[in-house]
């Protein structure tokens, strides 16, 4: 089996190049993970740079992209890739180091929208009660709390590859949603007229690499579609 | 260029090493307050290991069925099988529903109840009036709670604004001549660049060591970097014996799958299909303690009643409960499930068998934080006394699964860990914030201290040898110790077995002395960084050997095959374990509670 990984040192090498590693098939059983194949290639070749931390999909240290698809390699299996796998660093991001990328544009995307509850004063000081929920309420933050911050959607959206600067990208557009539908936060007008503008929102076309790309199944194109329905009927 | 002449300072009134559950709340407190402080993390803040906690907090909210501190009090005592300290204990189960509705503020998205008010269902070892009935005290976000806490602590740290030394690691505690903790010595990973952090008050919040065994279910940051560096520092670790083997874990591989599986009516079955807890628990079966049901499975196992074509697992049946069960509540374990072994617990009962999970021992500290050390000079002459006066270490603060204050004794139960370091992280930032109060000005950098002896350790870490010349690496090491631990101190101990292992460690200790690496890059040189990791975990896996070998008796998680009693005339006492001479101490229990009458030993029958 084939596994050619895009490699960069910033000391010695000029330009990204590819690398080709050779693996024994035997070596790779039905359930075998790409993390752990890369794992093994790090023992053969300490200098090789990936990072990960939990090894089950939940603290989304390891986007990368395979094949041309962004994953999670600690959740993706090795044997449905093929004989041949091409591993690169998230596209749109600087290359720090092989598979390391730098993520500061995204966090500060996600940092832009004030991803965190703003509830009413005097309820959220009450150290007695908490703020009541009901469980159609909660329910409709499924399918955006669960997001890890990956970055494999944003990564994957030409929006954001054109303006990483100036577009929140599908992760923080999908947080920011999470808290205009969260019927604790009292500031719901506030963000979605901080959302109105072509560059916010509405840079949003739809494509929905994000979708495809989310390796928590989420699906951020759709939240994005409710923003902008709340954001227009603001308006009126 | 010498090292010392490229080190960056940087000045704090407190630094927090460890950006989890615990560091996160405790650095939000300080910089809510108006304290100049940093949080320190080795990973991205919302990647520490709090992310991977499934099942949820406890507190006696009583939400769904009746409930009181005092009973969470209770269930914690018999739970740590009489070793937690009675004075801790209480205090985190009185804080427990205050601590858990600031986080429903904070904004975690808690699973909701038709009343409105926050999800709790049943964890192992939880009762209702002291024994008598099953409680339902665990408060849940579906299946994702420590997802839910860590990321909405992470957005609430945005908030206040909170200074981050994100992917830095931090090496060695500086320490001044007089023994007072002064700072820390850091790497930034992306250039490697060295950076003496000062500060007043550090607070370490390293999370777990779990990494010491092969079958866990820590993420691999989780190497114990804290108690190395109090190791290291002179500060014995205290309890370390006491590991947990969580019950369920993923089979041949170690990933969790919550104890709310049998929370929400999950049953454990042997090859004949049996449930066989009856026979181990015959009143609560599934929810006894964690300890009680990751023996049995091991048991059932040993005795040949095993699954699957070596025998070597058994199974968690899900498939009889209702299918909105799953979908909402359990969402997160079908992920895994399904992901993992391809299995869609609807349709199939999960392969699982006990895993590496939590530290119960760790750095000591007292109620507010501080770590404290006994009050003598030389341990090694003292080895296998008890030593009841502990004084704090000046400086120095430690919170959640790298201390030990101790609230899980012999063995923690499920939902107790999140609760500790949210309970813990805003104590110990109290208790600095008090002090600055008292005494605000900056910290300057002492004239006299350790910092030059820590770099020239360092310095080792600069020589790589060329590839070809390498015949042992930091990898091929981190390997055999796990090997060891699993072999010598798993579920099952016995004195020649630890015995062995503690042999085995002092080579791999020879051997680390010797091994260099061959990555030579200033950035992100993870070679570099396994190696000083490693180095924590050989402390951990060190202390670990030593206490359990001495500990004669079997309590809680330490379960001795030629010492299967308790003995609480001989053993009902904390170990503290010194890598000098490798000499333990001991130290009383507290068992003087200040709001309820204090709980005698008793036969721990679930």
């Amino acid at each position: 089996m084939q596994i050619l990984i895009d490699r960069y040192n910033p000391q010695s090498d000029s330009a990204p190049y590819t690398q080709t590693y050779h693996l024994n098939d035997a070596e790779v059983g039905e359930d075998t993970m790409l993390l752990e194949l890369l794992q093994q290639l790090r023992i053969q070749d300490p200098t090789l740079g990936f990072r990960s931390s939990c090894q089950e999909g939940v603290c989304g240290s390891d986007g990368m992209n395979v094949n041309g698809n962004n994953c999670l390699s600690c959740i993706t299996l090795v044997k449905p890739l093929g004989d041949k796998i091409h591993i690169r660093p998230l596209p749109s991001f600087p290359i720090i180091k092989d598979l390391i990328v730098d993520m500061q544009l995204f966090y500060d995307q996600y940092k832009n929208v004030e991803p965190f509850l703003k509830g009413d004063e005097h309820l959220s000081r009450d150290p007695e009660h908490e703020i009541l929920q009901t469980p159609e309420e909660r329910e409709k933050l499924d399918g955006s709390y669960e997001c890890i911050l990956c970055a494999c959607c944003s990564s994957s959206c030409p929006s954001f590859w054109w303006n990483p600067d100036l577009f929140p990208g599908p992760a923080a557009l999908l947080a920011a949603n999470r808290f205009v539908i969260d019927s604790r936060d009292i500031t719901t007008i506030d963000r979605l007229e901080s959302l109105d503008k072509a560059e916010k929102a509405f840079r949003c076309r739809h494509i929905q690499n994000c979708t495809a790309a989310c390796p928590k199944g989420l699906n951020p194109s759709r939240a994005i579609q409710g923003l902008k329905h709340a954001i227009v009927k603001n308006r009126s | 260029m010498t090292q010392e002449a490229t080190l960056q300072e940087y000045e704090f009134d407190a630094v927090v090493i460890g950006a989890g559950g615990a560091g996160m709340r405790a650095a939000l407190q300080l910089t809510e307050a108006g304290h100049k402080v940093a949080m320190i993390s080795k990973v991205f803040p919302t990647r520490s290991h709090t992310v991977a906690a499934q099942g949820g907090i406890n507190a006696a909210l009583g939400n769904v069925t009746e409930d009181k501190w005092q009973w969470h009090m209770y269930d914690t005592i018999k739970g740590s099988d009489y070793l937690g300290d009675q004075d801790a204990i209480e205090f985190m189960c009185r804080e427990a529903n205050q601590i858990v509705r600031e986080l429903e503020h904070f904004g975690v998205p808690f699973s909701r109840l038709e009343n409105g008010k926050i999800y709790q269902r049943a964890f192992g070892g939880q009762s209702q009036n002291y024994g008598e009935k099953q409680a339902k005290r665990t408060c849940a976000a579906a299946d994702r709670t420590g997802h839910a806490i860590l990321h909405s602590l992470y957005q609430q740290n945005l908030r206040a604004g909170t200074e981050m030394f994100v992917e830095h690691f931090a090496l060695d505690l500086i320490i001044d001549d007089d023994e007072t903790v002064c700072g820390v010595l850091i790497q930034n990973l992306h250039d490697s660049a060295l950076k003496a952090v000062w500060a007043k008050h550090v607070l370490l919040a390293t999370g777990g060591a779990g990494q010491i065994f092969r079958t866990n279910s820590n993420a691999s940051i989780n190497t114990g970097d804290g108690l190395g560096m109090v190791q290291r520092a002179g500060i014995p670790l205290q309890d370390m014996e006491f590991w947990q083997f969580h019950p369920t874990g993923v089979a041949g591989k170690g990933m969790l799958i919550s104890e709310a599986t049998r929370g929400e009516g999950g049953i454990l079955r042997n090859a004949d299909g049996e449930a066989f807890m009856v026979r181990y628990a015959p009143k609560v079966k599934e929810l006894a303690s964690r300890d009680v049901v990751a023996r049995a499975i091991a048991v059932e196992v040993e005795e040949g009643r095993g699954c699957g074509p070596q025998k070597d697992h058994v199974l968690l049946d899900l498939t009889h409960l209702p299918h909105d069960v799953i979908e909402n509540r359990l969402p997160g374990i079908r992920d895994i499930s399904r992901t993992f072994l391809g299995i869609d617990p609807i349709e199939a009962p999960i392969p699982i068998f006990p895993t590496c999970h939590y530290m119960m021992g760790g750095i000591p500290t007292n109620l507010n934080g501080q770590v404290v050390k006994p009050d003598i000079p030389y341990p090694e002459n003292r080895s296998g006394q008890s030593v009841d006066t502990q004084i704090p270490v000046p400086g120095l603060y430690a919170i959640g699964e790298c201390a030990c204050v101790s609230v899980h004794g012999a063995n923690r139960l499920g939902g107790n860990s999140l609760l500790d370091i949210i309970v813990f992280g805003r104590k110990a930032a109290q208790e600095i914030g008090k002090q600055l109060q008292n005494n605000p000005e900056i910290a300057t950098r002492p004239f006299q201290h350790n910092l030059n002896a820590l770099l020239q350790r360092y310095q080792r870490w600069l020589q790589t040898s060329p590839s070809e010349s390498a015949h042992d690496s930091v990898f091929a090491i981190a390997a055999d110790m796990q090997k060891i631990m699993e072999s010598g101190c798993g579920v099952f101990r016995d004195h020649q077995h630890m015995q062995q292992t503690v042999e085995q460690l002092r080579q791999l200790e020879q051997r680390f002395a010797q091994v260099q690496i061959q990555d030579d890059s200033a950035v992100f040189n993870f070679e570099r960084c396994s190696a000083l990791e490693l180095e924590n975990l050989l402390a951990v896996a060190k202390a670990t050997a030593c206490s359990a070998l001495a500990r004669e008796e079997s309590r809680g998680a330490h379960t001795r095959v030629d010492f299967s009693e308790r003995d609480d005339e001989n053993w009902l006492k904390h170990s503290l374990f010194y890598p000098q001479n490798e000499s333990i101490l001991f130290k009383p229990v507290n068992r003087q509670p200040t709001q309820h009458a204090p709980f005698e030993p008793q036969k721990r029958v679930y």
